[in-house]
């Protein structure tokens, strides 16, 4: 039998691939190295070893809005503490104004009503071709910072108060009676989804209509009621605001700047999502909501059981990208001066001059916020992809 | 018997229009009905707003800054030469591959409607010869291109034009620069929407590239090479734009010897490019996946080698694919080099902020704000227009 000849031994693809993958690595070492060498050399001749006890030695820099308790003279540690707290608090609250508002907007697109149509159709343009940046600055200067000051405040019904130091209006304040009311309603609510599951399944048995909906609509307020029976006060005070020496007191109180950034980053990430949301109610075809409608089921129905757990699928990987996009956008609350993780990161670099370590926590802090999002809706990802028999 | 159907609408058209569109149903009319109010209450405060409160003097006053920034103005004219440069070469590729009818003359008529705008904001002899030297130019290469097809070889032509691409790039760079006979010019004068072009045209001819290669890497059957590149696209996309300029901004001086020094334009164009890389990397990977396998057996059994597999059968296919994606990315691109201004470059949303500085004009929010917008706004719908046409050219389904 004549020898295969292979050529060149080099041209063999084992050997070959293994020369690439060495020559890759030893180029990168090199790169690794010199550059290492480097910054060794720069922060020697900087005089600035490395190290994180900097961030417990040294005081942090002022911070105009926090959560919790925090002064200059507390630690950088804390002052991230603190700006981390306010990141979060921005960007959880504008996933769920943002989905909210991207859903009502996506849908207002496929409205059959022309002028709600075009309406949605101009918002989604208008906010996705300008820049967030300039946007944020719009909101913040040209709108949040042209308010009256405080003195000359503007009083809407409600009570509203709008000046430049910020937006407040009534919530609800927790008082004694709020914990034990929660805790009987989410015992409610899983009693009143198990009578659900029951009714329904009795109804899908037996072909007899059990109004599954309001029995157990009715077994969750009664549970509700009573707990506010039993408690023998309204679960929740309402808290309105009020002007008392020249300050605002109660109600819920906003900053200019958190307001400004929270807007922006709402009403931008919730151009996209409407077009996410419109894009995945179209994928599902059209004979499927034909199919349930021959069947009987009224609109809502159809929107509800047929069309939207099908275009969910469509809609949530996306979707988790637009959620990254907004976790990450957050940074730009530097340009409206509200205190967030990067602005805190940044005034620590200028007090301290330790910029190695505060790029590693930045990367750390930032790497770890976008892991978390995707994980949780990986997750809910799963749990709502087909199930193929 | 079958049930009448309803009565035919005796009305006009119209009404049956409206009837059909905004008032079907009791909610549907409700809707009409509050529509209608916002966009009279919005647009009524717009107008008001534009025609009696805001002073748009502001614009008029600062137009050169908001377009070239403090570039010397004795060397203006290096601007106004790649303008027309860059005019030239356009009007020449689109006049080549597509010929169009109505294109000379709304550009004709686009010289002519800016040739009436310029001596309204302040432009004088030197400005009107210069438009008046660009629209021209554009006017008769957009008519002669179709000339240069029926005489040139194809084969000349699609090797020729994107060799004047090339030189034109590096003419431009030259022109921006100085040096070689020409006075040379520091980064720091680049400044406004001369800057942002500069900064977002470079990041996206540099990452293009690199953003190919990554793709490529993380589809790659070598452990090491997919493992680094998956590395690298997941961290970078994990991180705001911000952070990545923040990070370049402060560790390329530092792992760069003491005897480098790179100036800040320089630093941003590399965070954006590293920053858009990634991203562009998932894009182009999308189209890669989208190529039958069957495609590159196919290939191989031709004989074809693995260089030539990939540039000649799965890099075409794969990146026509991903046209709107890519075209996506870099109008984000586009709209992210307003972030320059935070790390401190005077780009156009710089510039903004240093005309509401001027005492004259503080508080002119609105006006400025609305421009530049503007000016934004129309760069995207150019690039996005473009890719529309590049797709049709294309062929993409």
């Amino acid at each position: 039998m004549p020898k295969l000849r292979l050529g060149p031994k080099w041209r063999q693809s084992r050997i070959r691939n293994g020369l690439i993958q060495g020559l890759v690595l030893l180029l990168i070492g090199v790169a690794v190295v010199y550059f290492g060498a480097n910054l060794v050399q720069n922060l020697q001749r900087l005089r600035l070893p490395f190290g994180f006890d900097f961030l417990f030695s040294k005081s942090g820099p002022s911070i105009g809005e926090t959560l919790i308790e925090y002064s200059p003279t507390d630690n950088i540690a804390r002052a991230f503490g603190v700006a981390l707290l306010n990141t979060l608090r921005v960007v959880v609250l504008g996933i769920v104004l943002a989905t909210v508002v991207g859903i009502g907007v996506g849908m207002a697109r496929l409205s059959d009503n022309w002028l709600v149509r075009k309406l949605a159709t101009f918002y989604v343009e208008t906010l996705r071709n300008f820049p967030l940046l300039l946007q944020l600055l719009f909101w913040y200067l040209a709108v949040f910072l042209k308010l009256p000051t405080f003195e000359n405040r503007i009083q809407l019904p409600g009570p509203i108060i709008l000046s430049k130091n910020g937006v407040a209006f009534p919530w609800l304040k927790g008082n004694p009676a709020t914990l034990p009311w929660i805790l009987a309603l989410a015992i409610g609510s899983v009693c009143a989804f198990l009578l659900w599951r029951y009714l329904i399944r009795l109804q899908i048995e037996q072909g007899r209509i059990t109004f599954a909906g309001l029995w157990s609509l009715l077994l969750l307020v009664g549970i509700g009621g009573g707990a506010a029976l039993f408690t023998q006060r309204f679960p929740f005070d309402v808290s309105l605001p009020y002007v008392d020496q020249r300050v605002v007191t109660g109600g819920l109180q906003l900053t200019s700047e958190f307001s400004a950034l929270l807007l922006g980053l709402t009403l931008y990430t919730a151009a996209f999502i409407a077009e996410i949301v419109r894009a995945g109610i179209r994928s599902v075809s059209i004979g499927q909501s034909e199919a349930a409608r021959a069947l009987g089921l009224k609109p809502t129905l159809v929107m509800r059981f047929v069309v939207f757990p099908q275009a969910l699928r469509v809609i949530v990987p996306p979707l988790t990208s637009q959620y990254l996009n907004l976790a990450k956008n957050s940074s730009l609350a530097v340009a409206v001066g509200y205190p967030d993780i990067y602005y805190v990161a940044s005034a620590s670099l200028e007090d301290t001059g330790r910029s190695v370590e505060i790029v590693l926590l930045l990367m750390a802090i930032y790497l770890t916020m976008s892991l978390l999002i995707s994980i949780l809706m990986n997750l809910y990802n799963r749990s709502i992809q087909l199930v193929e028999r | 018997m079958p049930p009448k159907s309803p009565t035919p609408l005796s009305a006009s058209s119209l009404l049956i229009w409206l009837r059909r569109n905004l008032f079907s149903t009791w909610y549907n009319s409700l809707l009409t009905v509050i529509s209608l109010w916002i966009i009279y209450s919005g647009g009524r405060g717009l107008v008001q707003w534009m025609f009696s409160q805001a002073q748009w003097t502001v614009l008029k006053a600062n137009l050169r800054l908001f377009f070239v920034g403090r570039f010397p103005i004795d060397q203006i004219w290096r601007v106004w030469l790649i303008l027309m440069l860059v005019s030239a070469v356009t009007s020449l590729t689109v006049g080549v591959i597509q010929w169009s009818r109505t294109l000379p003359i709304s550009m004709g008529l686009l010289t002519a409607i800016s040739l009436g705008v310029v001596p309204l904001v302040g432009g004088q002899g030197p400005e009107l010869v210069w438009v008046a030297a660009i629209g021209s130019v554009a006017v008769l290469n957009l008519l002669g291109g179709p000339w240069l097809k029926t005489h040139l070889s194809p084969r000349l032509l699609s090797r020729g034009l994107p060799a004047v691409w090339f030189l034109t790039a590096f003419i431009v760079l030259w022109l921006l620069m100085g040096g070689l006979g020409i006075s040379s010019i520091r980064t720091s004068v680049w400044q406004g929407l001369l800057l942002t072009v500069v900064a977002a045209l470079v990041s996206i001819a540099l990452s293009f590239p690199l953003g190919v290669l990554l793709a490529l890497g993380r589809r790659s059957p070598l452990p090491i090479i997919r493992t680094l590149s998956v590395l690298y696209i997941e961290v970078i996309r994990g991180l705001p734009l911000i952070g990545v300029l923040f990070v370049a901004g402060v560790m390329l001086p530092l792992i760069l010897p003491s005897q480098v020094q790179l100036d800040a334009v320089f630093r941003a164009i590399c965070g954006l490019t590293l920053f858009s890389a990634a991203y562009l990397a998932e894009n182009v990977r999308g189209g890669l996946q989208s190529i039958p396998q069957g495609q590159i057996e196919a290939a191989k059994a031709l004989g074809l080698n693995p260089m030539l597999v990939l540039g000649l059968v799965v890099l075409p296919q794969a990146l026509r694919s991903v046209i709107p994606a890519i075209v996506g990315q870099f109008i984000g691109l586009f709209k992210d080099t307003s972030l320059l201004s935070i790390i401190g470059l005077v780009e156009l949303t710089g510039v903004s902020r240093s005309v509401l500085s001027q005492p004259r004009f503080i508080g002119r929010h609105g006006e400025v704000y609305l421009f530049i917008g503007l000016l934004y706004w129309l760069f995207c719908y150019l690039m996005s227009l473009g890719s529309r046409r590049l797709e049709r050219q294309l062929g993409v389904k």
